[in-house]
């Protein structure tokens, strides 16, 4: 894990103060954003980004030769260095930027929709997001391939041994959440990617949600395809990367045509611009890439290691205080094995009904079943409340989120 | 029985002896715990109305001339809303259903939960509801 050595002692208050959301009020109460896993909050430096390349700026990329063009293509092709550097691609063209993870899986499905074949075989896991279910379930309905799927266990983890079972000759590949959205369940990717490899299925590893709490090395990992979203890991929405080895990306062909993404055009023939302009049609977010690096920047000068470290602490914290009340359920592992995610119900109250109530006392958790139904049909629960801690967020506050679940458990039962 | 409006005033007087949001929610959750049990066999796929976070389920019976909803949720605000709207629609004409004001929810401080973007369908919830008096009203016709 690489640090920076502009790194900062930790200090709640003081990181705080960088995230002017978090002094708001709600519904008259102070805000307490339990939500992270859906969105994190926005720091001032990241806003000051967005706001620096409007006033100052802003241009169109990679085609004009006067000067605003210019700076604003080098700040946006630094912000795709930083993120090369983040997560220790080898080259900066293997960073290709998208709209988010959803569109960076579909573009690598969308590949893959010429290359398949019937009788092959894609295997998913039991934990992932719709957005990472959806598009292969597409691609296989189009190639006659077949979709396999790697079950879970009661504790939240994936069943590696029926993962083996699954894996052949046929299996061209493999997708799995680095760490699962509705559980926080951290899977074990180096596993699964050096399993795949051995019958040579490539493999795509959904990092959403892993962004925020693990920094995660591509080279090392030895993964084909990594995909992120900034606005998971404190950067705008509407941006995200899809990291891919130049081998496979020059290999796969392009996902949507269009103005940046060529090399010459004629009426008889188009032939592709190179990397990583190939995969990037149209004038893409520009202020939201250079504020994804600014992102980064702002989260390495916290430090990843502290980052997780006090996450960590939250988490356990929360656990504790949770299992002193009564008809708690908690679903998934033990702290130690996941990111801050504490996906739980009370026995006999739906998790629709606590999250109205803690709404009502400024505390935003997520209810439902977050996107990840067949978990859902697993543990046969509608939904499960989700409450998932930042890095900005305190002790005091899981103090206030466990007083408002004793009060809605009180008013509901 | 009486008229849509009375009993929408009457909704209205009760909630306004609250004084905050909490007493407000316990007297929904109040009303959802004594809403008259659904018949089982009506809690089918096609009586469950799209777009709630819970389970909402819907079924109407004509009588005479009047509507007779019944309905059912698994989570107990939903419930509490679904009480509101039964007192209020049931035991009416199609037409007198159909146009029926919903102003009271905001009347009685409920109105976030009219947003159409909100997962808790009441808006969805009241639009089945009008949708069965339109259907019952052609019938009648």
């Amino acid at each position: 894990m690489k640090m920076s050595s502009t790194q900062m002692q930790f200090d709640v208050e003081q990181i705080r103060k960088d995230f002017p959301i978090l002094q708001r009020k709600v519904n008259g109460k102070d805000l307490v954003y339990f939500d992270n896993a859906a969105t994190s909050q926005t720091p001032q430096q990241v806003i000051d980004c967005i706001v620096d390349y409007y006033q100052n700026y802003n241009a169109n990329i990679h085609r004009g030769v006067h000067s605003l063009s210019q700076e604003a293509t080098d700040a946006y092709e630094q912000a795709r260095e930083k993120i090369r550097a983040h997560f220790n691609a080898d080259k900066a063209h293997e960073i290709i930027f998208t709209s988010g993870t959803t569109h960076a899986i579909n573009l690598v499905a969308s590949g893959y929709s010429s290359i398949l074949k019937a009788g092959d075989e894609i295997i998913v896991s039991a934990l992932e997001h719709h957005s990472n279910i959806v598009p292969w379930q597409m691609l296989c309905e189009k190639t006659g391939a077949t979709l396999k799927v790697i079950p879970m266990e009661f504790d939240g983890k994936l069943n590696m041994d029926k993962y083996q079972d699954l894996l052949n000759t046929n299996t061209k590949l493999v997708f799995v959440n680095h760490v699962s959205n509705a559980l926080g369940t951290i899977n074990p990717i180096e596993f699964i990617i050096e399993k795949a490899h051995e019958v040579n299925a490539k493999v795509l590893i959904d990092g959403a949600q892993a962004a925020p709490h693990i920094q995660a090395d591509v080279q090392a990992l030895d993964v084909d395809f990594y995909t992120v979203s900034a606005h998971k890991i404190c950067g705008p929405t509407g941006v995200g990367i899809l990291y891919g080895k130049e081998s496979l990306l020059t290999f796969l062909p392009p996902y949507q045509g269009g103005g940046e993404m060529i090399d010459q055009v004629s009426f008889e023939k188009t032939t592709y611009a190179g990397l990583p302009h190939k995969f990037e049609a149209g004038t893409p977010n520009i202020s939201g890439g250079i504020a994804f690096g600014a992102a980064l920047d702002y989260m390495h000068h916290i430090g990843f290691e502290q980052i997780a470290q006090y996450e960590n602490e939250l988490l356990v914290y929360a656990t504790n205080e949770l299992n002193t009340l009564d008809n708690i359920i908690i679903y998934g592992t033990k702290p130690s094995e996941k990111t801050a995610v504490l996906s739980f119900n009370f026995e006999g109250i739906h998790a629709y009904d606590v999250g109205t109530i803690l709404d009502k006392l400024g505390i935003a958790v997520r209810t439902g079943h977050h996107c990840a139904q067949p978990i859902m049909e697993y543990y046969k629960i509608p939904g499960t409340i989700r409450a998932s801690f930042a890095f900005y967020n305190t002790k005091q506050e899981i103090d206030s989120f466990i007083n408002a679940l004793k009060k809605a458990q009180q008013m509901l039962q | 029985m009486a008229e849509i409006q009375e009993i929408q005033n009457e909704i209205v007087d009760e909630f306004s002896l609250f004084e905050d949001w909490m007493q407000r929610y316990e007297y929904m959750i109040e009303l959802g715990k004594t809403l008259e049990p659904m018949n089982e066999n009506h809690k089918t796929d096609d009586n469950i109305i799209k777009g709630c976070q819970s389970r909402v389920w819907v079924h109407a019976d004509l009588k005479e001339d009047k509507i007779v909803f019944t309905a059912d949720s698994d989570a107990i605000i939903t419930k509490g809303i679904i009480a509101i709207l039964i007192r209020t629609f049931s035991n009416q004409k199609p037409k007198a259903i159909l146009e029926a004001s919903t102003a009271f929810i905001d009347e009685i401080g409920l109105k976030e939960h009219l947003s159409p973007t909100r997962a808790n369908g009441l808006v969805s919830m009241i639009k089945q509801l009008k949708n069965y008096a339109l259907a019952y009203q052609a019938k009648l016709n």
